[in-house]
């Protein structure tokens, strides 16, 4: 196979578990402790790997074949009768092809269906447009009832998998396609749906991240910290819906700058949701959103794209540097430009 | 359009070479949908070197024939026919899959000549060629439409209401494929979501229904004659196929859906290609 090559790591630096494998086991052990779980996919079983769960408990498990929207709908009436369905297939097809049947028939009656959205983001970058998924938080977040969940890896997949059985309501967990490198060492750092992690302190400028970007971040924190003296706060944003409002309000307090970056468009997603509360609270705060910038991503392997749209280390250090070369507590002129 | 042996000979030539290519490109990207772009040779092969009106020259040229490829994922079989008829250099294909390069594994119509349709997510090609083939119709154009549908991808529902819409509005000016391969993503088609009595099903939608070895360019050839000369209802060629066609290691084996193939497994191709072409 092709050496996968990117600016700031290759697929052989990550653990040998993939984000979908992690979920896949621990979904394998969830259904032992809850036998009301069922687990259905669109022939992606494999792929996703919610087939672990299938080999385990095939008679708990229904593959629907290529028909995303039955999924959707077999699942509702599944919840409906009182049980918990795990549904996976690719993000694309969860929240476009099949996004009325997740509105209207799960969310609008709150169902308890857990669906973890594999290939999410560019993470599937070579396969192009079609399978792109930059629009699903924006999309899921846009649903009344919906819980939006985008886990910065495996490990952190695996507690919010946990987190989301006994989580009231349809919870949307986003994951990637696997290559994804590691962030965490163990599960013990308190994950709570709800509630940012502060993965690094920090007091001139603050980071809010999801997904693939929480790691890169970390990262470009040291070097920043090493490099230009910058005391560069992380946020974990692990949950978009509901969103920790008290950790933007004190980032916001406390640095006065926030750059938020996902593998997102930047309209809709993460920085919109971060945006919404800095906007509601009525104080100033220099801002920027980094995602994808509206437009369909280029083809090419995720490393690749990742350093393309600003979202690897480099990348972030670039618009950290940007941003605090920003003037704009002192800009006085603003009125009269108004 | 009777082949005749010099057609037949020209067309096998390019299947083989078709072949070929599919490897190769498979190796440069690094990974790719081998199995279904190795089933549907012969139907893209005698499409584009026997059937189509179209000019490589001129790839928007308002009265070529139209193709959609409704299983997108066969974009690694699909370029290198594209190549061959000349709408672009074969070494272009080295980029397949690459950053920023034209082709990515489901081809983009905004971005590679020749492609009418960005295809890829399934169950969308065949509403859109209906639409393709009423256009036409509506302004008396007599172009033609042609649709290659997965197996597999007739599960999408989206497949059985255009199915519907074409036989209700006779739409004749469509030929469209399924490349039966019988396989798909997490086995066979008849273990995932069995699709049989295949056939019955598109009777009961209202088509005509030609079955035929979608290997055979003599059995396509008539079954496509047939079709375009059908002016009641719209007809289904069932082409009965092996995915993997042409590679023995790879044929009928459900795991080469999606796969990559070092120099190693590259060279046991191209020889297994070799032999089946007696070369
Ligand atoms: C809507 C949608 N769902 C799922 C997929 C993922 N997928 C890609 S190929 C494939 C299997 C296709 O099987 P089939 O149609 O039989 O194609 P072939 O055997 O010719 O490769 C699946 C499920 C997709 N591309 N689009
Ligand atoms: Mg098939």
């Amino acid at each position: 196979m092709a050496e996968v090559t990117g600016t700031t790591w290759t697929v052989y630096d990550a653990n040998t578990l993939t984000q979908a494998e992690i979920y896949g086991q621990v979904l394998c052990d969830l259904g032992t402790i809850y036998p009301k779980i069922v687990g259905l996919s669109a022939d992606l079983a494999k792929s996703t790997k919610i087939g672990l769960f299938g080999d385990k408990f095939p008679e708990r498990f229904f593959n629907v074949g290529i028909a995303e929207q039955n999924m959707f709908g077999i699942a509702a009436g599944l919840a409906k009768s009182g049980l918990i369905p795990f549904v996976s297939t690719m993000a694309a097809f969860t929240t476009m092809r099949s996004a009325e049947q997740v509105r209207t028939d799960i969310c609008y009656q709150k169902l308890n269906v857990k669906i973890i959205a594999t290939h999410a983001g560019t993470s599937f970058g070579a396969a192009g447009t079609t399978h792109h998924c930059t629009e699903d938080i924006a999309i899921t977040r846009s649903f009344a009832n919906m819980t939006v969940i985008v886990p910065a890896d495996g490990i952190e997949t695996a507690n919010a998998v946990k987190a989301c059985v006994d989580y009231p309501g349809p919870v949307y967990i986003r994951i990637g396609r696997g290559f994804e490198p590691p962030f965490y060492k163990d599960e013990n750092y308190g994950f709570k749906i709800g509630k940012a992690c502060e993965v690094c302190p920090g007091t001139d400028i603050t980071l809010i991240c999801c997904g693939i970007t929480v790691l890169q971040a970390a990262e470009a924190a040291k070097i920043l910290q090493r490099e230009d003296g910058l005391s560069v706060r992380v946020l974990n944003m692990h949950t978009i819906k509901p969103i920790d409002e008290g950790a933007i309000l004190k980032a916001v307090k406390e640095t006065r700058r926030i750059i938020t970056f996902e593998d997102h468009n930047i309209h809709g997603g993460l920085g919109s949701a971060v945006a919404d509360v800095i906007a509601a609270s009525g104080k100033g705060c220099a801002f920027e959103k980094v995602g994808i910038p509206d437009c369909y991503a280029e083809v090419g392997y995720p490393e690749d794209l990742y350093s393309h749209y600003k979202l690897d280390t480099n990348g972030i250090i670039e618009k950290v540097r940007q941003v605090m070369g920003k003037e704009f507590e002192e800009d006085e002129s603003w009125e009269d430009e108004v | 359009m009777p082949l005749s042996e010099q057609d037949l000979q020209d067309l096998k030539e390019k299947a083989w070479q078709i072949r070929r290519d599919i490897i190769d490109t498979t190796v440069w990207a690094g990974g790719a949908h081998i199995g279904g772009a190795l089933s549907m040779v012969e139907i893209m092969t005698i499409l584009y070197f026997k059937y189509l009106n179209i000019d490589p020259n001129r790839p928007d040229w308002e009265d070529r024939d139209r193709v959609v490829l409704s299983k997108g994922h066969g974009g690694v079989g699909y370029a290198p026919v594209l190549a061959n008829r000349g709408y672009f250099e074969k070494n272009e294909l080295k980029e397949f899959n690459h950053f920023k390069s034209p082709f990515g594994m489901h081809l983009d119509g905004n971005k590679v000549k020749g492609v009418d349709v960005s295809t890829g997510s399934l169950g969308h090609g065949l509403s859109i060629a209906v639409g393709l083939a009423l256009g036409a119709r509506v302004q008396q154009k007599t172009w033609k439409t042609y649709c290659i549908l997965g197996d597999g991808e007739c599960n999408e529902g989206s497949v059985w209401e255009a199915a519907m819409a074409a036989a209700h509005f006779k739409v004749t000016n469509l030929t469209t494929f399924v490349d039966r391969n019988k396989l798909m993503i997490d086995g066979p088609t008849e273990k995932v979501m069995a699709l049989e009595p295949f056939a019955d099903k598109w009777k009961a939608f209202g088509w005509i229904v030609r079955e035929c070895d979608g290997h055979s360019f003599e059995e396509l050839s008539a079954a496509i004659d047939y079709a375009q000369a059908e002016k009641n209802a719209p007809v289904v060629i069932i082409a009965h196929t092996v995915k993997g066609k042409g590679v023995d290691f790879m044929e009928n084996e459900v795991k080469w859906h999606y796969g990559s193939i070092d120099s190693v497994l590259a060279d046991r191709a191209r020889k297994s290609v070799d032999a089946m072409y007696g070369k």
